[in-house]
This record gives C-alpha cells, structure tokens and sequence, in this order.
C-alpha cells in the first residue's frame, strides 16, 4: 500500500495554507509531519481525509488518483484520523462508541451491542491494549480515550492512521504507552502520519520526518538529527534550546507554604499537607504526574480554590481565605495553565486582554469609564516588548497562535509590580520560538529578585527553568531536590518513590 | 500496559477534571469551582452577535420577500387571478404586483409617513407613533442585551415590567404631588421595582448556580399572577369602584407629557428618557470598567474568575440593569399607553418582543435601539396594512419572526445571497498572514545581522 501526494494546494481566499506538497507514505512507516503551529500540516491532513477539497494537486493510492469528496470516501479508502480533540460521545460507553456511524442492528432494528463489544475486544487483543467495551469514555482517562479513538478507526480497517498533535493531551508516561502503541500499529503494517510540533518524540518514534513550514515543505530530515537542527528546521532560524541562566542570588522572604490542604469539591483530599518556600531571586519548579494535584496547588495560592486550610503567606500577608483580587492586589502573577479557558478571553482584543485583572485600575480608569487612548499605547508597549504578533491592539486575542496568545497573557501578568510569578504549564502547546522567548523572561522575572514558581509536566522545562524541584505525587510534595538531580530520579520522585530520602 | 495514570484516583469516576480535555474538546469535564458554568446556550449567543450588520441587513431583506410572498399568496385577487393563470398569466403578475406593493405601501404609509395626508401634522404622524411604540421595546431589548452581553439568558423582562408596574402603582399612584416630583418618583419606584424582580433571579444564579432561564421564566408567573392578585383585591391596587382586574388609572401628574403636542398621541417624553437609557447603557457596555468586567464575565466567566473579577457579582449587576431597563418599559406602558388603569396584559408581549429586539440589534446598545424602531415601525405598519390592505396582522408578525430566524441562522443568509467565508476561515486567513509577514521579517533581520 503507498499513499502520494502530489502537488497538493489548498488556499483559503488570498491565503495559501498547502503550498503544491508532495508527500508519500507506506505501509509499515511512521512518517512525521513536523512543524510549528499554524504551518499548514492539519490542513493538509483534513485534505487527506477529504474535509477539505484541495485546489490543485492529486492524491494516489497506490497510483490510482481518488477524490475524497467526504471522510465516508477518505474511510472508505482505508484512511482513518485520530483529532487532537476526541469526536467521542462522553456518555457512550467504548462499544457503543464504536460503532456509532454504522451501527449493525439485529431484528427489529436493535442494536448489535454484543457484536461491537467482541469487536472491541477482538482488537484490543491484537493490538495488546485493555480496554473495557462497557467502559463509559466519559470516565476513561485520556489516554484510554486515545486508544477508543484508535480503535474506532482501526475498526473500519483503516490502513492509513493520521494522529493530529496525539500527545498534546497526554501526560509523559501516557505519551510514552502511545508511542510503543504507534510502533507496534507500524509493525502490523499500518502506515501512520504523526502530526506534531515536539522534537523529541519525533526522535524517538519515526522513521521518516517531514518538516514543514508555512505551507510549503522545508525538507526531509533524518531521526538522527538533533534538536536544534530540528528545531531550526521548523522555525527557519537558528533556535537556542537550553536555558541560559547565572546562578540564582537568593534574597529572603518571599513565599511560604505551611500545612496546605486542599479539598475538591467532593470532598477528596487534592493536596496534601504542602510545605515549601520559595525565596526571592529563585524559581521552584513543581513536577509530577497532570492530575497530582499541582492544578489545585496553584489555584489554591491564587485563591481559585474554596476548600483550603493551611497558610500561605507573602511577605507576612497571609493569602488563604483571601479573594482573588486581594491575591493578585497582593503582588501576586498568575499565569493559568489553560491559557483559553481561564487565561483569556478569546473575543476580546489582545488591548483588553492585557489589562483584564487591572480594568478598575487608575492608570487605565477616569470616571468609570476606560481610557482607551492610555490601553492602546500602553497595549503597544506590551507588544513590541513581548514580542507578540498580532495585527495590532484590536485585533481579538482568540486569533492568535497559541505561543501568541500565551505571550499576551505573560505580559499581562508581568507588566504588574509582582512579588511571586505563579507559571502553570506556560509553555504548554506554544511553539518552539514563542518557548525560548518565554523562558528568557521567566529567567530575568528571577533575576529580578522575584520570587518564581513554574508549574509543569514537561521534566525538559523543569529541568531547564527550576532552581529547585519540588515533586507532586497524589497531592503530596515528595521531595524537593536541587536542579541538577538526574532525570531517573526524578521520575521515580513523580511515581511516589523518593530514593533521596535517605540521603537527606 | 496499564490503562490508567498513577496518580489518578482509583475508581475512574473519581478522575481529575484536568485530564479531560480542554472545555473546547466534545468531552467538556465538569469544573469543580463554584462559579456556574457558562451557559451551553452560549455558543447560539455568539454565533448571533458575531453576525455581521450585513447579515443583518440580508435578514431583514430575505424576510422581506418571504412575507411578500405570503402577501401575494393569501391575498384574494391573486388567488382569483390565478384560477386562469394560463389564459391571462399578466392578470395574476398584476394582482400579485398590486397586493404586494400595496401592502408595504401601507406599511410605509402607517410607520414613517403619510403622504397622502392633508395636512403636515398628518403626514408625519405615523412617524411619531413608530417611536411611541419603539420606546418600550427598546428599553426591555436594552435590558436583554445588556444581560446578553454578561453572559445571562433573560427570558424574564415580562415578570420586570409587570413588578415594575405594580411596584410604581402601589407607590406613587395615591400620592397628590406636582408633576416635577410625581413623574420621576413614579419612573424611579418603577425602575427599582423591575431592578430588584430582576435581581432576584441574578442573586439565585450566583448563590447557587440555579440557571437563569428557568429561574426568569418561573418569576414571570409569579409576577403575573402576583399582579393579578394586586389589581384584583380592592384596597390595594384595584380600581375603586370596579370589580374587575384592572388597576386604578394613572393620575395625570405622573404622566408622561406628550412631547409635540396633542396631534401625535402616541409620541410623549418616554422616548427621550429611551434615549437617554441607550446612550447610558451603550456607555456601560462598550467604555466603562464595569461593563468590561460584564464582558468578560459574559465571555469567559473562567478567565473573569481567574483575572480577580467577581463573577456572580457581576451577574447580580447584570440583572439589576436589565430589570431596571424592563421597569422602564413598563414605565412607557403605564404613565405613556395606558393611562386608564392597567390590566396583568400590561407588557403586550413586550417582555418577549424584547428577546428578539435585542437578538436584532446583535446585544449592541445602539443596535438594538435601531430594532426596537423597526419592530415599532412594524407595529404601527401593521394596522394600516390591515385596514388599507386587508392584509392579515399576523403577516407582519411572520415577517417579524421570519427576521429573527434568518439572524439566527447566518449560514441560510449567506447561503442564500452567496457570502462566502464564515468567521473562522477569516480568522485562519489573518493568522497564516502573520506567519507570513513574520517569515518576512526574519528575513530581514537575517540579512541586516
């Protein structure tokens, strides 16, 4: 089986997204499409699964051209798609999941629900997963909820797997069953696209790679290659991977957490007894597990949480029990980890997305009403100064790219005289420039003499950023460890073990 | 290769929300905060504001034709005329032309200008009853969109006018003052009484997350039967003398003086106090510091949240304006319409009217003041179109709501007058140009480093 691409373009009005793309995939081959956000490659993907029509250009499957006019003919063909945002149904269980879209019905037009489970059953033995067919998806973690998706696709004999940005919802040790899962789909002769904008997965998984960059590709590049030439690749610039940082001069002060516990709101411990400072001039990295507890950590601080008990205080104030508004009138920078849902407002313009915690303020409020003149050049400082690339101060921030975005709500919180920066994931989904450029001003926030605490999955961030590393385990704050403790530790640290302990 | 994460609870229910996708992701996990999740009907509400006056304009016009239509159709010379359309096809094209042209000419004739009129106070009087009846559905579309635009569904104006009725009645109507105290005493008890209805349903959805839809609609049933209650009891609000439901009249110093005298009757200073409502409420909306909080609470109650704003503070604020705005509607019912003495129909479907007049006016101040005057225009139309034309009034209400559907649905109207693009492929569009000029830029500074 070999799937071409020749001389594919898709233009949107005036804008050219697919750029005459030749490409060409095999059975057995993990082929990489590597390129920053907005390059062209899902795009490209959608023309593939015949969500869009492309305007010039030819698809051959095994040299014969096809015309997809739907994703019925894409799968007819063998071409299945797994979205970066899963199309299950959260109230299905996996079998009926399954087999929503060509459900075989028995007498009278009943559900064949017994077919679809042993289905479900038949691949998931094949493939080497456990999945439960009567599983609500709703309750499976995302991770099983990928393999749903996988399978659903696998169902309708799909030959051609397309994985749009698969890991940008999956925690390491997730990301990593996925790739073994890619790999052994490979050697039962699939042929897998894998859309993604991270370098070391495409490292460690593919065999061929792919690099694209504004619609157009830049080349072929060999597994075997570095990050850096990868990453120089894909932004179509020299990139500087590794943080450059002086030691840190640790003032006094700053943050201390004694005694935190958090609550959900259904009654479960989420954090567990937390003590640790942060000191002025240093950067206290929080690794673990996404769902141990670091989320609530950090809203607790901000005072997003209800449940709280404890004491966190800043410089003598104490902040439990305290509003949001006195929390962040109180010196505090919150960069939230879902930039879209709780860091912006997508309809706003980036202008009012950068004052939207300082709308009250003074500086930008005369009689009640909102000095626009004074948001607008204040907005242009911000955006040259960050570097952000809009259109201008009126142009809605939901626009942008996600590394712009995350810039607007970085500026936002740091053009505030801050005396902690609290930064949950803040590279999460940005692109590889917009990276290098927030850690340089998470770096200088630290120099500063402000107090930091960076909150992330990424052990490459943590380990990049953190003065020291405080690691979460079910709630609970395993240990905190110097910067410069080696990775296997680490990871032993975010599955609950703590082989320093006895050190200590 | 186990299935689940360490770390997450054992049991799958008890899973983190934060390992659910994103809310923009089909698996929208639940949000342990006790702030009330945005509305679902949020995303109708955007897909509407974010329309564009085009469409607008397009909806009005596709209504337009639709209710031509259906003028020619039920009128009685084209269905005659049609009976030998292959003998005399040009009979049926006439009567066609006759009845439709001559229906909107009515219509024109009954809400902008008469031109046949004798004298010039008779020529412009139908202008006047247009923004007689535009003023009331202006100020209950203000308060509609102003909760609109926080996010809230008020589906409650009606219960607001009602209250605001009652409230206004029970405090000023037995009171013997000049008009300079007795007017504004009448219009502020009004307002204040509509405000705190209204409030009610923003305390119950900030306090405990009730959803406001249902909270509004409920209230409206207690308002009504409420009211009813008032203007049936004698002592309270009852007529003296009467032993129907009806309220006592209102006395003339709490009346709205007409604004150019007595030849245009239904014109009185109501509409300039409608006014000044929309310049105060287009003020709030798009230029204070409040209103921005509003926005962004109606935006993205989440990032309002997160940014210090207190979201059920502002959902107590936004009610209380819109029951506010509803109490002056009611105010342009009782000291402008109905003088008499008012039933439990005192909101004439105002309250409801409301909805669409702001949904026209796409939540924007100004916008949906221009609504309300179309939708008064259709209302004094109407009657001329009916005794003129004999045109059903039931036509010009399809007309109306066949406007509101076509804004509801801006792929019909794009599709029907060929507009390309929704916003999302514009959107996409502008950030690829970036990409591009930052590519550009890059550029140069390659070549001038």
């Amino acid at each position: 089986m070999k799937l071409e691409l020749r001389g594919v373009t898709k233009r949107f009005g005036s804008l050219v997204a697919n750029d005459h793309i030749d490409l060409e995939l095999r059975s057995g081959e993990i082929h990489a499409l590597l390129g920053e956000n907005g390059a062209g490659k899902s795009t490209l993907m959608n023309v593939l699964y015949g969500l869009y029509q492309a305007d010039e250009g030819e698809i051959l499957l095994d040299g014969v051209p096809q015309h997809f006019r739907g994703p019925g003919d894409a799968i007819a063909a063998g071409i299945g798609m797994v979205h970066q945002h899963f199309m299950l149904i959260p109230v299905f269980t996996v079998a009926e999941n399954l087999m929503l879209g060509h459900e075989e019905t028995r007498a009278l037009g009943s559900l064949d629900i017994a077919a679809a489970r042993r289905r479900v059953i038949e691949l998931a033995e094949r493939f080497g997963f456990r999945i439960d067919p009567d599983a609500r998806v709703g309750d499976l973690p995302v991770g099983v909820q990928q393999r749903v998706e996988i399978i659903k696709a696998l169902a309708r004999d799909a030959k051609i797997l397309i994985f749009d940005e698969p890991t940008a919802v999956l925690t390491p040790q997730e990301t990593d069953e996925f790739m073994a899962i890619m790999r052994q789909l490979r050697d039962e002769g699939t042929a897998i696209v894998f859309i993604t904008h991270k370098l070391r997965e495409v490292r460690e998984v593919a065999d061929r790679i792919t690099v694209v960059r504004l619609g157009t590709i830049i080349g072929e590049a060999s597994p075997a290659a570095s990050n850096t030439e990868l990453a120089s690749m894909m932004v179509g610039r020299a990139v500087e991977l590794t943080v450059q940082k002086e030691p840190p001069r640790v003032g006094e002060g700053g943050l201390q957490v004694r005694g935190l516990r958090v609550l959900a709101a259904d009654g479960t411990v989420v954090v567990d007894d937390a003590d640790f400072d942060v000191r002025p001039g240093e950067v206290l990295a929080i690794a673990g597990v996404q769902g141990n507890g670091q989320t609530e950590l950090a809203e607790a601080i901000v005072g997003l949480q209800d449940r709280v008990t404890g004491s966190i205080t800043l410089g003598g104030q104490e902040l439990v029990g305290r509003s949001v508004r006195d929390v962040l009138d109180a010196g505090v920078g919150f960069v939230p980890e879902d930039r879209q849902e709780d860091g912006l407002v997508g309809t706003f313009t980036v202008a009012e997305n950068l004052i939207l915690d300082r709308s009250a303020d003074a500086r930008f409020r005369t009689v009640g009403t909102i000095r626009r003149r004074v948001l607008d050049a204040f907005a242009r400082a911000k955006i040259t100064e960050f570097d952000i690339r809009t259109q201008g101060p009126s142009s809605p921030a939901g626009a942008l790219s996600g590394g712009n975005q995350q810039k607007v709500v970085i500026a936002r919180e740091l053009s505030r005289e801050l005396k902690l920066l609290l930064a949950s994931q803040p590279t999460r989904g940005v692109d590889v420039g917009s990276i290098e450029f927030i850690h340089k001003r998470i770096v200088a926030t630290r120099d500063a003499g402000v107090p930091v605490i960076v909150v992330s999955t990424e052990l490459d961030e943590v380990v990049a950023l953190a003065d020291r590393i405080a690691v979460m385990y079910r709630g609970a704050i395993v240990g905190i460890v110097p910067a410069d403790t080696p990775r296997d530790v680490l990871g032993l640290m975010m599955a609950g073990e703590n082989p320093t302990e006895d050190a200590a | 290769m186990s299935d689940r994460v360490p770390g997450a609870a054992s049991e799958p229910g008890g899973l983190p929300p934060e390992q659910l996708p994103s809310a923009s992701g089909p698996l929208t996990g639940t949000r342990p905060a006790e702030v009330p999740p945005a509305p679902r009907s949020n995303q109708l509400m955007r897909e509407i504001l974010r329309g564009s006056v085009a469409t607008t304009v397009l909806a009005i016009v596709a209504s337009m034709i639709v209710g031509g239509i259906l003028i020619a159709v039920t009128n009685e010379d084209v269905q005659k005329a049609s009976g030998y359309f292959f003998a005399r096809p040009q009979d049926t094209f006439a009567a066609i032309w006759q009845a439709v042209a001559g229906g909107y000419y009515a219509l024109f004739q009954g809400a902008v200008i008469n031109p046949e009129a004798d004298t010039f106070e008779k020529v412009i009087r139908p202008l006047t009853n247009t923004l007689g009846f535009a003023a009331p559905l202006i100020a209950a579309g203000l308060g509609v969109a102003l909760a609109f635009r926080s996010g809230l569904f008020n589906i409650g104006a009606r219960g607001q006018m009602l209250v605001a009725c009652a409230v206004a009645a029970l405090a000023s109507f037995e009171l013997d003052l000049p008009m300079w105290i007795h007017l504004p005493l009448t219009i502020v008890a009004g307002i204040v009484g509509g405000a705190l209805w209204g409030a009610i349903a923003g305390l119950l959805k900030a306090r405990t997350g009730a959803h406001e839809v249902i909270v509004t609609i409920m209230l409206n049933y207690v308002a009504l039967y409420l009211v009813r209650w008032l203007i049936r009891t004698p002592g309270l609000l009852q007529k003296p003398g009467s032993n129907q439901p009806i309220s006592m009249a209102t006395p003339d110093t709490a009346q709205f003086p007409s604004l150019f005298g007595d030849q245009f009757p239904l014109l009185n200073w109501g509409f300039p106090a409608v006014v000044v409502a929309t310049v105060i409420v287009w003020w709030l909306i798009e230029h204070s510091s409040l209103g921005f909080r509003l926005r962004a609470v109606g935006e993205n109650p989440n990032a309002a949240r997160a940014a210090g704003i207190s979201v059920q503070r502002m959902y107590v604020y936004a009610m209380l304006f819109a029951g506010g705005l509803a109490g002056l509607a009611g105010m342009n019912q009782i000291l402008g319409s109905v003088t008499t003495g008012f039933g439990d129909g005192i909101d004439a479907g105002i309250g409801f009217d409301a909805i669409t007049v702001a949904l026209l006016g796409r939540s924007r101040a100004w916008g949906t003041f221009w609504a309300g005057l179309l939708f008064g225009a259709l209302k004094a139309g109407s009657f001329t179109m009916q005794a003129a034309q004999s045109i059903p009034v039931d036509i010009v209400l399809v007309v109306e709501s066949l406007i509101v559907l076509f804004i509801a649905a801006p792929p019909l109207v794009r599709t029907i007058f060929f507009l390309p693009k929704d916003d999302s492929e514009r959107s996409a569009g502008k950030r690829a140009r970036l990409a591009r000029r930052r590519e550009r830029d890059d550029e140069h500074k390659a070549v001038a480093s």
